[in-house]
């Protein structure tokens, strides 16, 4: 799947969460949780196999964009703070923090007796580093924002560090959750330029975190083991062994084998295998299968700067024509979730209370009537000042699931009169040759969103240059203000009315025809314990993931 | 002989640095380019337009085509690959040479089986012509040739990986192979080995019996082996030494020909056995515009490629008079 996407910080796949320890573990004696048999007693041991379906391409997380990337470093390395599977900001090398009023001072302090993998002592020092290191201009970062926007940092004490911002940033918190990285091994390499080059990004990385680097086979797997001195205590499992498998229906293949315990936990199974696939004994047996809703949505994007796309009304009316649930049962077996703007269900910033644009096509040819399609000529079609309505709906080649999406919109809006014309294009050219330039009519396109709400560079009428991302060329000046608003405001309180506000105009001017947010539907196997579902993942808390004894399969120490 | 050597080495420079040339070009044009792919191009990031800068400045892809290209070529004239344009900037000889060897394996195993097979089914099928194993084989060959292999892995996999559970589905390695015995570990290795063989080897094999059949074909009908028949030889040693020697010399050219595909690596049949390969190498470097990886591995097929025409050629003009007598005449 090509991703055009808005990425996740990488602490979204942060492990540690100080609350996560206890229900299971640690209550009574040992005799006592053996007895209550149903959750069984965690125990050291054993190995989870995970795929991946790309080779890293790096592990200083700064330096990398890819998502198996980051996935290995999450294991190895700590932010300041995490985020836990409910989106609230928990600790990891800082203990605690304090925020001033005015949201411009941030005072860390950090956690006593931490130890680097190599067992040199983690202090302040390494966070003033990490700050200096993704600032220097020698290195080749795309991690600089959050950082930018810090007037001071300084460390009166290696346990404490104080951040002053230049003026109050929605972002300051999250952009903690960057991985703390190891002044004393990279101190040489950041000074010369030449971070990229550092044994650290390839194989002999060096964190805090739960998992230390044990062994990386290019293209083949990468091995963690379990860090005896990890703060919140040793992790269960001894080892994570990540598998490189660019197929995904080789994938598949090796979980009906028995050969991986995941089916990747931050892509899972398609639509189809949840669905048809998997419904079997002997594979409900050995593996748990989750859903919840991915942070990636797909929309029908009308290009603004046509004057027929321009008319509210004819957007209003694409929104009554495209049934959405049709779309999510056709393309997606029911997997998915309608989206009514650009952000994820169920999170804190999403609001149901938005402008709704049922499937009603008499609505719909109201609508586009009032807009002044009435005639239709000798083909069907609606027509204005003589010409018919038709149009070019483009999408990226490679994604099955658009094509779908294009082919539906193409038979609801033939309903209307309006004739439409899908083309398939390359990635690379596509972008450069239509949406750069704007040459295009519509497009069916998805993005991925971030952890925080702010979508500056998507809605925002001063992001519609040919380098930027507003490109339908939304132009709202209420939105505008809006969005400043929210990202200067600091509190979740304030800054989500703003976002309330963003939602409702976003949904009323159909800005985007937004569609669906699709469900990301990972499998476990059933003798790793521990596995929480959130509404973010199930990928948070790894260090308390456990086998029981008996059900251990891999006899590795 | 020597100076025709020499001339013909002389000649490959040239050659060398026109393809070369001709490819830097022609990637380079295609849509899209390597900063769009990395930190920098992540288009959630504001500052993305600093770091594409900065990147773009770092690599070089600020300045002209031809004077990227004249670089690139200082570099390599000296065996400098340079580093890659991913996130790891690990130099491009390094992330070639830990691929190359499991692709070489696989291909040299490939090749050999192929030979193995496709002579005798060729020969077979050339003497018995029309016969029912002739009829076989060419069905069999259309089979080979229209079968897609990732169809054929996917089935294969099935089947022996899960259905009967005999071999290992993906990979090259158990999870446990740390813990084998050394003659343990080899069999584990080539049990992963298999499947990818057998899926690659299909189509490669229909083609080569196809080739071989036809040669042999062409020779029994030459009037040296009428008379070897004349003077009253045993068949097997009519096919065996007078026939089969003479119509292995094209099936050779193919085959020398076939040495720098060697190297390449099959992107289909790494990808889905999860063989960690130049294929793969090649194809991730091509999606992310990594330049100096997809360089640095044309410049080194292109050079194979070169060197066995070379040889070709010499040993042609060894094993065959006529050619080099043509050439002292035509100086």
């Amino acid at each position: 799947m090509a991703g055009y996407g808005l990425r996740a910080l990488t602490s979204a796949l942060s492990l540690a969460a100080l609350f996560a320890a206890g229900c299971t573990a640690d209550t009574g004696g040992p005799g006592e949780a053996f007895a209550q048999s149903a959750p069984a007693k965690p125990a050291y041991g054993d190995v989870f196999v995970e795929p991946l379906h790309g080779n890293i391409s790096g592990l200083i997380p700064q330096l990398t964009s890819d998502l198996y990337s980051s996935q290995v470093a999450g294991l190895i390395y700590n932010g300041l703070i995490g985020l836990d599977g409910q989106s609230k900001f928990v600790p990891e090398l800082a203990e605690s923090w304090t925020q001033s009023a005015d949201c411009r001072d941030i005072t860390f302090k950090l956690r006593r007796g931490v130890k680097w993998h190599d067992g040199q002592p983690f202090t302040a020092a390494d966070v003033l580093f990490t700050y200096n290191a993704i600032m220097n201009p020698k290195t080749p970062t795309a991690r600089r924002d959050d950082f930018a926007a810090i007037e001071s940092i300084d460390a009166p004490d290696p346990q404490t560090v104080r951040v002053k911002y230049k003026q109050p940033y929605a972002r300051a918190m999250m952009g903690w959750g960057t991985p703390i990285l190891p002044a004393h091994l990279l101190k040489s390499y950041v000074d010369a330029g030449t971070l990229r080059e550092a044994p650290q990004n390839w194989n002999k990385p060096v964190g805090t975190g739960p998992y230390r680097f044990e062994e990386l086979k290019s293209g083949e797997k990468i091995v963690l083991k379990a860090n005896p001195d990890y703060f919140e205590g040793k992790p269960y499992l001894t080892r994570f062994v990540f598998r490189i498998i660019p197929s995904q229906a080789t994938v598949f293949l090796e979980l009906k084998a028995g050969g991986l315990d995941s089916a990747g936990m931050m892509r899972g199974l398609t639509a189809l295998q949840y669905a048809r696939q998997t419904d079997y004994p002997a594979f409900k047996k050995t593996y748990e299968k989750y859903r919840y809703a991915s942070n990636q949505y797909t929309y029908l994007g009308l290009n603004l700067k046509d004057p027929r796309f321009a008319d509210k009304r004819v957007r209003q009316a694409f929104a009554h024509a495209i049934n959405r649930q049709d779309l999510i049962d056709g393309v997606l077996l029911g997997l998915g979730r309608e989206a009514t703007g650009p952000y994820k269900p169920g999170t804190w910033v999403y609001t149901d209370a938005v402008p709704k644009f049922p499937h009603d096509v008499a609505k719909a040819k109201n609508l586009l009537a009032a807009a002044g399609w009435k005639d239709r000529n000798a083909e069907g079609l609606l027509v204005k000042d003589g010409k018919p309505f038709q149009f070019e709906l483009l999408t990226n080649q490679g994604n099955e699931e658009r094509k779908k999406v294009a082919e539906i919109i193409q038979a609801s809006l033939r309903e209307l009169g309006i004739g439409v014309e899908i083309r398939i294009l390359e990635w690379a050219s596509f972008l450069k040759e239509y949406v750069k330039t704007r040459k295009f009519n519509a497009v069916v396109l998805g993005w991925q969103i971030t952890e925080d709400p702010d979508q500056y560079s998507i809605w925002h009428s001063s992001k519609t240059g040919p380098d930027d991302l507003n490109h339908v060329s939304f132009v709202n000046p209420e939105v505008d203000d809006l969005l400043e608003k929210g990202r200067t405001a600091c509190r979740r309180e304030d800054r989500v009315k703003h976002y309330h506000r963003i939602q409702q105009i976003l949904a009323e001017e159909q800005a985007y025809n937004f569609l669906f947010f699709r469900d990301t539907l990972p499998v476990i196997a059933k003798r790793v314990r521990g596995v929480e579902q959130t509404p973010n993942g199930i990928h948070y808390y790894l260090n308390k993931w456990y086998v029981p004894r008996e059900e251990q399969r891999y006899s590795a120490e | 002989m020597l100076l025709y050597v020499l001339r013909r080495v002389l000649l490959t420079v040239p050659l060398l640095i026109g393809i070369t040339f001709v490819s830097f070009v022609v990637i380079v044009l295609a849509p899209g380019d390597p900063v769009e792919q990395m930190p920098g191009g992540d288009p959630s990031i504001e500052s993305s337009a600093h770091a594409k800068k900065m990147l773009r400045e770092l690599y070089g892809l600020d300045q002209p085509i031809p004077l990227q290209y004249w670089n690139w070529l200082k570099r390599i004239v000296r065996l400098d690959f340079g580093r890659s344009f991913a996130p790891d900037g690990r130099p491009v000889i390094h992330k070639i040479i830990e691929r190359l060897p499991v692709t070489l394996l696989l291909n040299v195993i490939e090749l050999l089986v192929i030979v193995a097979f496709a002579i005798p089914i060729g020969v077979m099928s050339a003497t018995r012509q029309y016969s029912r194993f002739d009829k076989v084989t060419t069905v069999f060959v259309f089979v080979g040739f229209a079968t897609p292999e990732f169809w054929l892995a996917l089935l294969l996999m099935i089947l022996f990986g899960i259905q009967l559970n005999w071999l290992p589905i993906s990979g090259l390695r158990s999870m446990n192979w740390e813990y084998l015995s050394f003659w343990r570990q080899q069999v584990d290795f080539l049990t992963h080995l298999l499947l990818p063989v057998i899926v690659a080897t299909f189509g490669g094999l229909a083609g080569l019996s196809r080739y071989m059949r036809q040669s042999m074909l062409e020779v029994v009908r030459q009037d040296y082996i009428q008379s070897a028949r004349a003077k009253g030889l045993a068949e097997r040693v009519v096919i065996r030494k007078h026939a089969l020697r003479n119509a292995l010399l094209p099936i050779v050219t193919i085959l020398a020909l076939s040495l720098p595909g060697l190297i390449g690596g099959s992107i289909i049949v790494e990808s889905i056995f999860a063989i960690p390969g130049m294929g793969q190498l090649m194809w991730q470097a091509y999606f992310a515009r990594d330049y100096p990886v997809i360089m640095g591995n044309l410049v080194i097929v292109a050079a194979v490629t070169l060197f066995a025409n070379l040889v070709a050629d010499i040993s042609y003009g060894l094993v065959d008079p006529r050619i080099r007598l043509a050439g002292r005449r035509g100086r």
